[in-house]
């Protein structure tokens, strides 16, 4: 029967390209590879599920397909049957959504000891920003901002004078670091997408998004733009390099602060600040 | 969201107990005859206008409840500051209450064959519905002469959105009272009238119920009112 | 099983069918133009969702054109390219989907299966029609208007949606927004008359549970879209004040073209909840008449029962409620509340349940069937291996976690367009093909119609099988041009060319389905009342095409179930639901 030999060939097809294609994930570069093998087990326990309805039902056509004289059961239902079934696929649902749970817990419990990095975006280019010798990121408003200050931080905010700043420039990140992103946008919403790092999030105007990762392996990564953005969303690009730790203090010390970027009004605060005293 | 999810169990509810009256256990294949040998299951036995009004009534309600949705999850933010409710307000909602009753007036009135009352009824309503109306805008414009545009604040913006929605509402409402108090002054009959007239008034309490619970949104007594039900329940 | 005959009835007086006030249309315009005769307005509906879907498709061969040769059509700039995505995704979903499943088969289907004479307030229905046909009017001239129609994506995301980096910010986001309100209203007009007709004229002896299966999902499905479309009702009113008016609904401060915006205060992520809360629900308004109907292609040409027709109603009913409460899984990644991930990833892989019971009664009725394989069985087919695929691909994207790296993917695209497209699109052409001869009395060639599926099926899922893979490597969604990227490997863009090569192919094989549509209306085989001996009663109406009022002097008396086909013992394989009991059945074990 060719119809029923077609839907066979379609579900083999399927599983032969799942394996021999040359179109996979990227290497992993984040310690996020929970995330992969959550996606093998729901392949695993899909695919199993996707050959054994196709295979059923291209014997179903290839077993009962008209012939002269055939007539059909009258099988209105089978209670037995269906309770297996659902309590069969239950199992299977319960499977896939275990581990993911599990997982998705780690995904948002952020480790004290990540350092922050912030992100952020606007049509249609990246800025990053990290935390100076305090350790801490000043805070900052969309208001604040202007052609000194792209980042729009807050000038009267001591923390985010040690900040560096880097415009137009890539980030670098140090391997075996956790680091906690901090994601906002000026304009419209992006999202940080970087294919290997797994996680990624989408960076709303009026509000800081996060995630976090270590990164694990060495190697300049593409940023690319995940959430429509407008016109020119496709070409909205950057690079992460996830640099040993010698290579990523030697990058860190050519970077400049905020206060070293915008001296100007800083100064002028500052004179005034020590002259109203 | 929790508005609007609270809503749609109450009607999930509605649903579940209707479809528990119709026998969906019961195995169809086994059942084969006339069906007065299976009770239940048939048409509903309420004309279909009424069953389509209170089907209207639940899209309607699920739209003013998102609305309401909407209202408080952008109210529970810090910056929000809720402007002045006009005086004027109370008035309307003293005339949208009148015309509610009169509304519920002529409907017993057709009740009683009374044609008359019908009349009076129908149009009392019809014209204090209008005088609500005009209220509103008169409430918009003295907002608008005290600087509260529609543009200047979120507060603002739900205010004449709420109002608003609510106001196109009751004026899609004084369309079939129109039509229906027409066909009155043409001598229809007033045993044809009488369904006309109940949806009306059903019509007419459902929007003063709204009005009633927008009103006390717009107030701050909701706020209140649900903060002492959490307290009780805390 | 032990047949005894079984005395006393010739059946039973019809109902008292009260002198109905039926519309009588008194000339050609009323009668074919403004008309409120269901069916009429089922075919108006249908001819419109058709036409501004071939729009769609061909938006489709543009943005496939771009995709698989970048660079080589100069005339697709990068906004065109938005703005093509954009109205593909939003007429397919909205204006061809929607409007075809329910206003289409819901107006034609409905009162047929019933056993009524028309839908219970047929000027309404015929505003409903009307108000549709200005809606998609509304949609078409945005590409007219200056500055083209928008290109924020299908789910018209602020503050993206209304600001200057995004095509079509001063017309086309205007239109779009009106042309949704109008649609919605239109819609609800609609969906009262649905679903009133369904409560309240069904004909005697039509109780719920002898329903076809078809009635119960373009049923739920009306009851869904009533209480979800609100929803994008309100988005979309709240999005065109930020627009015209200046208020901040959805807009927080930001920064525009470089200058501060006057907006300030609004919450995007409040856009994104109501459009999912309608936008979720969305999906299953496509996918449950699809159910429906394709439980009664299956059952009708494999010439049995639909196996477990209880668990099926209830599964629509399970699936209908459900739908409510997974919306959020859209939103993973969008920064919403993190916690709220555990509770929509548990509901969405829940609904996977229900769904899954569904799929295994549709292959348990072929088991010992009397399978013939007819152009609406192959759809049938067709649509199971679809729709499985891109229901299993959905539990990929509803578990939380893994949503992160593939969300906004191709993986996503590929996802829904399988789910939600091609599996729904076999439906309707499956059934397009089953209820043709009882629209025109004619059947449609099945030498083209074989055709037609055979390139359609294989073909769409050529097309979507391999795209998932590009979503797996990380290749974006929504994009213009890949560019370079190191993670691409040029393979990746020969699977876009042959994809492309693919959809141009399956797109204009859709050629000999119109042909075939125009050409049987006149050249067709007469197919008489019943040509498939089905059992529901819209194929036992006294004329076909079906008269003024459907039936005939009185409306049919309902005895029976409506999957009595292959009963042992009767004559034939099939007992419409209409004819009156002769034997008694006293089936042994199969009540078990």
């Amino acid at each position: 029967m060719a119809v029923a030999l077609i839907l066979l060939l379609v579900a083999i097809g399927s599983v032969l390209f799942h394996i021999y294609s040359p179109w996979w994930w990227t290497p992993i570069a984040t310690n996020w590879a929970y995330i992969d093998h959550t996606i093998n087990i729901t392949f695993w326990i899909t695919g199993f599920v996707f050959v054994a309805v196709i295979a059923f039902m291209a014997y179903c056509v290839f077993r009962f397909h008209h012939k002269e004289g055939r007539r059909a059961d009258y099988n209105p239902e089978n209670k037995r049957l269906e309770w297996w079934l659902s309590v069969g696929t239950g199992v299977g649902v319960a499977a896939m959504l275990a581990p993911g749970l599990v997982v998705w817990h780690q995904f948002v419990t952020v480790p004290a000891d990540a350092t922050e990095v912030e992100v952020m975006g606007q049509q249609w280019q990246w800025s990053f920003r990290l935390p100076g010798k305090d350790g801490r990121l000043g805070t900052s408003d969309v208001r604040n901002i202007a052609a000194d200050n792209p980042m729009g931080l807050n000038h009267d905010d001591a923390h985010a004078q040690d900040d560096v700043v880097i415009e137009n420039g890539d980030l670098h990140l140090q391997v075996g670091k956790p680091v906690k992103v901090l994601l906002r946008s000026v304009d419209v919403l992006h999202d940080f997408y970087v294919p290997e790092f797994r996680a990624k999030m989408d960076m709303v105007p009026g509000m800081v998004t996060y995630f976090w990762m270590t990164p694990i392996r060495t190697g300049t990564f593409d940023v690319l733009c995940a959430e429509l953005c407008g016109a020119a969303h496709y070409q909205m690009r950057a690079k992460v390099i996830v640099d040993e730790e010698r290579e990523y203090h030697a990058w860190l010390e050519q970077q400049k602060t905020f206060a070293e970027l915008s001296p100007a009004k800083a100064i002028v605060k500052a004179t005034y600040q020590s002259g109203g005293k | 969201m929790s508005a609007i999810i609270l809503f749609l169990t109450v009607v999930a509810v509605i649903v579940g107990w209707w479809l528990s009256q119709q026998r969906l256990t019961a195995k169809p294949w086994l059942e084969e005859g006339p069906v007065g040998d299976f009770p239940g299951g048939d048409s509903m036995t309420w004309p279909a206008a009424k069953v389509g009004l209170g089907v209207f009534l639940a899209v309607a309600s699920v739209l003013f409840v998102l609305f309401i949705s909407a209202y408080s999850m952008r109210m529970s933010v810090v910056d929000w500051r809720p402007l002045p409710v006009p005086r004027l307000l109370w008035v309307n909602t003293g005339v949208l209450v009148l015309s509610s009753a009169a509304l519920q007036w002529s409907y017993v009135a057709a009740r009683r064959h009374d044609t008359e009352n019908v009349m009076i009824g129908l149009l009392a309503g019809g014209a204090s519905a209008v005088i609500f109306l005009a209220g509103q805008l008169l409430a918009w414009q003295r907002l608008g002469a005290a600087g509260y545009f529609v543009a200047s604040n979120p507060a603002n913006s739900f205010f004449y959105l709420l109002t608003a929605v609510h106001g196109l509402h009751l004026t899609g409402g004084l369309v079939a009272l129109g039509r229906t108090s027409a066909k009155m002054w043409r001598g229809a009959e007033i045993a044809e009238m009488r369904l006309s007239v109940e949806l009306c008034a059903i019509y007419w309490h459902f929007m003063l119920l709204v009005w009633l619970v927008l009103l006390g949104l717009l107030t701050g007594w909701t706020d209140d009112f649900v903060d002492i039900c959490r307290r009780l329940l805390s | 099983m032990v047949d005894i005959p079984y005395e006393g009835i010739e059946g039973i007086p019809p109902a008292e069918v009260p002198d109905v006030e039926l519309y009588h249309p008194r000339s050609w315009w009323t009668r074919y133009v403004f008309s409120q005769d269901a069916k009429v307005i089922a075919i108006q509906y249908s001819l419109t969702a058709t036409a501004i879907g071939l729009v769609a498709l061909v938006l489709s061969w543009l943005m496939r054109l771009q995709l698989g040769f970048p660079g080589t059509f100069s005339f697709i700039d990068a906004n065109q390219y938005l703005q093509f995505i954009t109205m593909h995704g939003m007429i397919m979903v909205i204006y061809l989907l929607t409007a075809l499943f329910l206003g289409g088969f819901g107006n034609y289907l409905i009162p047929l299966m019933v056993g009524a004479r028309d839908m219970v307030f047929p000027y309404v229905n015929m505003l409903s029609y009307w108000v549709y046909l200005l809606a998609v009017l509304v949609l078409a001239s945005t590409f007219f208007v200056p500055g083209g129609p928008t290109g924020a994506g299908w789910t018209l995301y602020p503050p993206q949606a209304i600001l200057s980096g995004t095509p079509g910010q001063d017309w086309g986001i205007i239109l779009m927004m009106s042309s949704l309100i109008l649609f919605i209203i239109g819609f609800t007009m609609g969906g009262l008359n649905y679903v009133v007709t369904v409560l309240q004229a069904r004909t005697r002896g039509m109780t719920l549970m002898r329903l076809p299966l078809t009635v119960w999902g373009i049923f739920t499905a009306t009851v869904m879209a009533l209480l979800a479309f609100p929803a994008l009702f309100v988005a979309s009113v709240m999005l065109l004040l930020d627009r015209l008016l200046g208020t901040s609904f959805f807009m927080p401060s930001l920064v525009e073209m470089g200058q501060l915006s006057k907006y300030g205060g609004g919450s995007p992520l409040l856009f994104q909840h109501l459009f999912w809360f309608f936008g979720h629900p969305e999906v299953y308004i496509v996918a449950l008449p699809a159910f429906g109907i394709v439980s009664d292609l299956i059952s009708t040409h494999a010439r049995k029962n639909i196996f477990g027709y209880r668990m099926m109603v209830w599964a629509i009913v399970a699936i209908g409620a459900l739908s409510f409460i997974v919306w959020a899984h859209h939103m993973y990644v969008s920064g919403m509340f993190p916690q709220f991930g555990y509770f929509f990833a548990t509901t969405t892989l829940i609904i996977a349940i229900p769904t899954a019971i569904k799929v295994y009664n549709w292959v348990l009725t072929l088991w010992r069937g009397d399978i013939h394989l007819t152009v609406p069985m192959l759809f049938a087919l067709g649509f199971i291996i679809t729709f499985v695929n891109g229901g299993l691909t959905g539990l990929f994207l509803g578990n939380v976690v893994v949503d992160v790296p593939l969300s906004d993917t191709m993986f996503v695209v590929a996802h829904f367009h399988m789910v939600m497209g091609v599996a729904p699109i076999m439906v309707v052409l499956g059934a397009i093909y089953h209820w043709y001869p009882k629209v025109t009395g004619r059947m449609l060639n099945e030498a083209m119609g074989k055709f037609h599926f055979w390139v359609t099926f294989l073909g769409a899922y050529l097309i979507f099988f391999p795209m998932h893979y590009l979503g797996l490597l990380g290749v974006p969604r929504r994009y213009f041009e890949l560019g370079d990227a190191t993670f691409i490997p040029s393979s990746a863009h020969s699977l876009n060319a042959f994809i492309s090569v693919v959809a141009l192919t399956v797109g204009f094989s859709q050629m000999v389905f119109l042909f075939n549509l125009a050409w049987s209306l006149f050249k067709g085989e007469a197919s008489g009342g019943n040509p498939w001996r089905a059992t529901t009663l819209e194929w036992q109406t006294p004329e076909t095409p079906p008269g003024h009022g459907n039936w005939g002097k009185d409306l049919p008396v309902v005895y029976r179930w409506a999957y009595d086909y292959s009963v042992p013992g009767a004559a034939e394989d099939f007992i419409p639901q209409n004819q009156p009991p002769r034997a008694r059945k006293l089936i042994q074990g199969a009540a078990s």
